[in-house]
């Protein structure tokens, strides 16, 4: 199977899970106890059980389940995933200017935990058992272990409160400005922590697995220098290991993104998506849940891809 | 074998390290030999590892101090009498008549180690209490979600064909979201409170273990025990509960001790959002909740880091010590090697 085979295969593979995302992320919000018009109207005592009924069919909630899903998907694959009741506002318009926010969080998140992860996990794999193994694993229980809303609290008390570096509140500014790729770095050493730590104990263990293989004794039996086999052969292969967990970081990272940008009050889906929660926002809710779901099945195919690039032994299932 | 080198699988949790693994080590290692049973020799190997009996240590007083911290009632009776915090955790000090003097977010003293919050509540009675929610939901969660899942992966893994290819199917769609947002959402549909947040953490948290022991069971279902047993005539359900799955365990065990650590960063951060629990519950993420607002906003002269300090302390020493008793459970069980590391963390 060629490699252009092998993607299609993939490619067709994620249909009927993009279907069964949208099955559940429709599921679960419409399990709601509430109902919509009463939010609409909670606060008009002059609607008549007449109106509700009219609200009601006017928002297509009189309809049968399958019915509003079907109607929901079609308005959703045409981008229209209706308003926010408080504001009127598109939820279209609101992912569009919103989604970039998170994504470039997510981006510097990723870049930061593969900038540590990475050479302390060569560095740990290199000098197995030996006291700087044992401080990186240290460091990365230290990661695991510590919560992400507190760790941004505790980065905001120190570097903003205490030292002043920043600001506590980011100014607005358009995204891509020099200056908020400074208000980035909070967020996403924040958000990059505990990825980075799961990466770093994931490079340790393939890269010290791959070194006992024969290939790196015949490397070096070449006479190839140490550096070479360590960064040239060994790297590589271990990489591989990386995209095993790529899409479970990448999750990790989007779930940490709601909290984050709640704790440093960044503009994203995760902070809109906690706002949707707190005034029941369906259309919203349901908006985001279903690009988080889009967006994590894309970084899985994503990884499936790389896997292939890295051993092309996977494309001859 | 089904599970050949090279065969691409989604990833959720680290495959290569589950591939990797010599089914056979077990069973041919110490055949013959073996005069005690292997939970006896993991539970002496773990009774050796320090750093993981401090772990234990950590965790046994945490929970104990939190079981201990005021007085327990069930339906009126008082089933447990004691009470370590010297202030009742929801008493807004400055309203009692004895405690006047006491303000908001005053700093730490000798009457109150961690001072008090922004409502003038004695921060120390708070922390001890505040373990009560999340790390019971932790174990709650983490017990029936395991058990579940045992059961999940179990019947697919070991039926196979079409019955392990939908139920496979359907794991991926739910491996589609971050955990954490499940249960946002689900909160958000349920509210509020302590069964609704261990309802949001279970009712999609199996799909993991479903997954981690399907992959077991497809290897421990090759051994000739389990050919045996069938061709004496056990049922399935036998088969299944008595041969294979205590053969196919272990990473779930190892699993379910790291992931306590992951559900209790997850509640902690629905209360820390504001929607897991009423505000002023003595929970350590709703603690956090009001003091991101002090912070933000910029407090009037001094910083009151004690209220941002101590609750999450308490949080991430569970965590890290739950964390440390999984590794050793990992180290003692012999299962594999930093797959724990994949499994921890996160929320």
């Amino acid at each position: 199977m060629g490699f252009r085979r092998f993607i299609l295969k993939r490619l067709l593979a994620v249909v009927p899970i993009l279907f069964g995302v949208s099955i559940i992320t429709f599921a679960l919000v419409y399990l709601t106890p509430g109902d919509p018009v009463d939010l609409m109207v909670g606060m008009n005592p002059h609607v008549s059980a007449a109106d509700r009924a009219r609200i009601r069919a006017d928002l297509g909630l009189d309809a049968p389940v399958y019915v509003q899903y079907y109607r929901w998907m079609i308005n959703g694959l045409q981008g229209d995933f209706g308003i926010v009741y408080a504001s009127n506002r598109e939820v279209s318009e609101i992912i569009v200017t919103r989604l970039p926010e998170t994504v470039a969080l997510g981006i510097f998140g990723w870049v930061f935990a593969l900038l540590i992860a990475i050479p302390t996990g060569i560095y740990a794999a290199v000098n197995k058992d030996r006291a700087g193994d044992h401080v990186s694993r240290f460091i990365a229980l230290f990661g695991i272990s510590i919560p992400n809303f507190w760790l941004g609290l505790m980065l905001i008390l120190v570097f903003a409160l205490w030292l002043d570096w920043w600001s506590v509140l980011a100014p607005r500014e358009p995204l891509y400005s020099t200056s908020m790729l400074w208000y980035l770095i909070l967020p996403g050493v924040t958000i990059g922590t505990a990825a980075s730590a799961i990466l770093m104990r994931i490079m340790r263990s393939s890269m010290a697995e791959e070194m006992n293989k024969d290939y790196v004794t015949a490397a070096r039996a070449k006479g190839l220098p140490e550096r070479t086999v360590i960064l040239k052969h060994v790297l590589r292969n271990s990489l591989i290991s990386v995209t095993t967990v790529a899409a479970f970081l990448t999750a990790g990272i989007l779930a940490g993104s709601v909290v984050v940008e709640v704790v440093f009050n960044w503009p994203g889906l995760g902070r809109e998506l906690v706002n949707a929660v707190v005034g029941r926002e369906v259309n919203l809710i349901l908006a985001i849940t279903l690009f988080t779901g889009i967006a994590l099945v894309i970084a899985n195919l994503l990884a499936d891809i790389a896997y292939a690039v890295l051993d092309p032994r996977i494309r001859y299932d | 074998m089904s599970t050949q080198r090279g065969r691409i699988r989604i990833t959720g949790f680290d495959p290569q390290a589950v591939e990797d693994r010599d089914p056979l080590s077990e069973w041919t290692d110490y055949e013959g030999t073996e005069t005690e049973g292997r939970w006896v020799r993991a539970a002496r190997n773990f009774r050796r590892n320090r750093v993981a009996m401090f772990g234990l240590v950590v965790v046994l007083l945490m929970a104990f101090v939190a079981a201990f911290s005021r007085p327990v009632e069930v339906w009126g009776v008082v089933v447990q009498p004691f009470s370590l915090a010297p202030y009742d955790p929801r008493t807004i000090l400055y309203l009692q008549p004895d405690y006047a003097h006491v303000g908001r977010y005053d700093p730490p003293s000798l009457a109150h180690p961690m001072g008090t919050d922004g409502s003038g509540r004695d921060l120390f009675s708070r922390v001890l209490v505040g373990g009560r929610y999340s790390v019971s939901i932790g174990f709650i969660v983490v017990t029936i979600t395991a058990t579940v899942g045992i059961v999940y992966g179990s019947i697919s893994g070991y039926y196979g064909g079409i019955v392990d290819e939908v139920m496979m199917r359907i794991l991926d769609v739910i491996f589609a979201f971050p955990g954490l947002v499940l249960a946002l959402v689900l909160v958000a549909m349920l509210g509020g409170g302590y069964w609704q947040l261990v309802a949001a953490f279970t009712i999609f948290g199996w799909a993991s273990y479903g997954r981690l022991i399907r992959g077991e069971i497809l290897k421990v279902k090759e051994n000739e025990y389990v050919m045996a047993a069938k061709a004496l005539g056990a049922r399935d359900r036998s088969v299944i509960f008595r041969h294979i799955v205590p053969n196919a365990i272990t990473p779930v065990i190892v699993q379910a001790s790291l992931s306590v650590g992951t559900v209790v960063i997850g509640v902690a951060a629905l209360g820390f959002l504001g929607i897991g629990f009423e505000p002023g519950t003595p929970e350590w993420g709703t603690m956090l909740d009001q003091t991101l607002e002090t912070l933000v906003q910029g407090p009037g002269g001094r910083i009151p880091w004690w209220a941002t300090i101590y609750p999450g302390l308490a949080i991430f020493l569970f965590v890290m010590a739950m964390n440390l008793v999984g590794d050793g459970i990992n180290d003692a069980l012999d299962a594999q090697e930093d797959v724990a590391m994949t499994q921890g963390g996160g929320g």
